[in-house]
Order: structure tokens, then sequence, then C-alpha cells
């Protein structure tokens, strides 16, 4: 059997980086809103905060959704900058900032998913969550906020 | 008859394969190749097979720039050379 390689550390946010995730999330209330985290993988700092359209049109107050190619070809002109793909974030519109079984069902692994509990507006909670190996659960971790600004990448 | 192709992994998955961004595998058809991959790194299989050993529904596989569903899924046949592309969807929401 292989051995996996130990996850990637929690991802860190600076101050902006949270805010440009809060405006998104408010903007977007009372649908859910979607987006990429990317930036260093090996240190977990996130250097963009990348937003996406949700496609899931039919019910965007509780659901969200991009499909495979659109994802993927965001993912790409971000790796294209140098940067490496850290997770994904998402709101909850007047919920809690817990993943839900269907946020389980879907979640990738090594992959670090921020939620953003948004209240009447306002976001009023962010919590960071990672899939478990069996999949049977996502475990909270850490949401470390950095000084703002981070410096250039080497 | 089973023919070299490649299949390029997500950075989600590529853990599970050693950190490679690309496995070679011998296979004629994709469902075939998705199972060599699997056979090659098993830590892989609850991420991209349901219990039912159906692909999960965010796990979508493209040869070229057709996704399988719309060829012939799992029995789309390869050639050699052909690189197929794992790109996962994402989805979740608060219910």
């Amino acid at each position: 059997m292989e051995l996996k390689p130990p996850a990637p550390p929690p991802v860190r946010l600076t101050a902006a980086g949270q805010k440009r995730l809060h405006d998104h999330a408010q903007a977007g209330y009372p649908a859910e809103v979607v987006g990429v985290l990317a930036g260093d993988r090996a240190s977990g700092d996130v250097r963009r905060v990348h937003p996406l359209r949700n496609e899931r049109s039919d019910r965007p107050d509780d659901r969200y959704e991009v499909s495979g190619m659109t994802l993927y070809r965001a993912e790409q002109q971000l790796i294209a900058e140098g940067m490496d793909i850290l997770g994904y974030y998402h709101s909850h519109p007047d919920h809690p900032a817990d993943y839900s079984a269907f946020d389980r069902d879907h979640a990738l692994p090594d992959m670090s998913y921020i939620i953003v509990s948004v209240r009447q507006g306002a976001a009023v909670d962010t919590k960071s969550w990672r899939l478990t190996e069996d999949r049977g659960a996502m475990t909270p971790e850490p949401l470390i906020l950095l000084p703002d600004p981070l410096p250039d990448p080497e | 008859m089973p023919c070299p192709v490649s299949i390029a992994l997500p950075t989600a998955l590529r853990s599970f394969a050693g950190g490679a961004s690309s496995v070679s595998v011998d296979a004629d058809t994709a469902g075939a190749a998705i199972d060599a991959l699997l056979d090659q790194h098993p830590g892989l299989k609850k991420h991209l097979r349901a219990e039912d050993g159906k692909l999960r529904t965010f796990i979508n596989v493209y040869l070229g720039e057709d996704d399988i569903r719309h060829l012939q899924r799992e029995q789309t046949p390869l050639k050699a050379g052909d690189q197929l592309l794992i790109v996962p969807s994402i989805a979740g929401g608060r219910a």
C-alpha cells in the first residue's frame, strides 16, 4: 500500500483576502457564492481569492455548483500565474458556517473548504473545513489570518 | 487491445498517486484506464468511484474536449497516445 504524503497545511488568509471573500459573499446574498482559493501550497498562504459564478440558477439560495471545464480553465489560469490550488469557498445564506452532508458528499480531498455564514446580508462567521480520508466527515481546520499585505512570492 | 494512454490528475488527487500530475496506463477504454489507474493507486478509488462503482457525480473524465458522458461513457474506446483528463466539478450548499 503506497503511503500518502501528509496533508497540506491549513490555509492562511490576509485581512484583505478575507475581506474580498466576505464582500463576495455579501454581494451575492441571498444566493450562495463560490470561488477558488489559490496561493502557495507549502505554506497555505492564500494569494488570490478568485470568484466564480454559481451555476445553480434553479436553487441558488442553498446550492452552488461550478462545472468541471469552467473550474478547470479558471484553475489553469491561476496555475499559469504561478499559484497552487488550495481550496474553495462558498457562502451559507442565513445558515451557520458548518458543512452540510451535501458539502461533504461533494468535497475533494486535500482541499480547504471555507464557508462564510451570511445573516441578513452581513458575513458573521467564517470557518474552514477539510474532508477526512474516509470521506465520512469534514474536520474544522484553523483559519489563520496573516498580516496584510503579503510579501511578493520569490 | 490495451494501448498506452495517460490520465492527467487534478491537484486534489495527486497526493494519492505519489504526487504525479499524470499517470500512464495500458487500456482500450476509458473505464479500463480508470480501473488501471485505481489498480496502481488504490487510495484514489473512494474519491473517484461511489459505493456502487460508478464515477462520482462530481468526477468528470474528458477525452480531448469531450466529456466521456457525451461519448460512450466508460466504454469510450481509446487509442495509443490518448490523454484522459480527470476534471472535478465543485458543488455543495447549506441544505
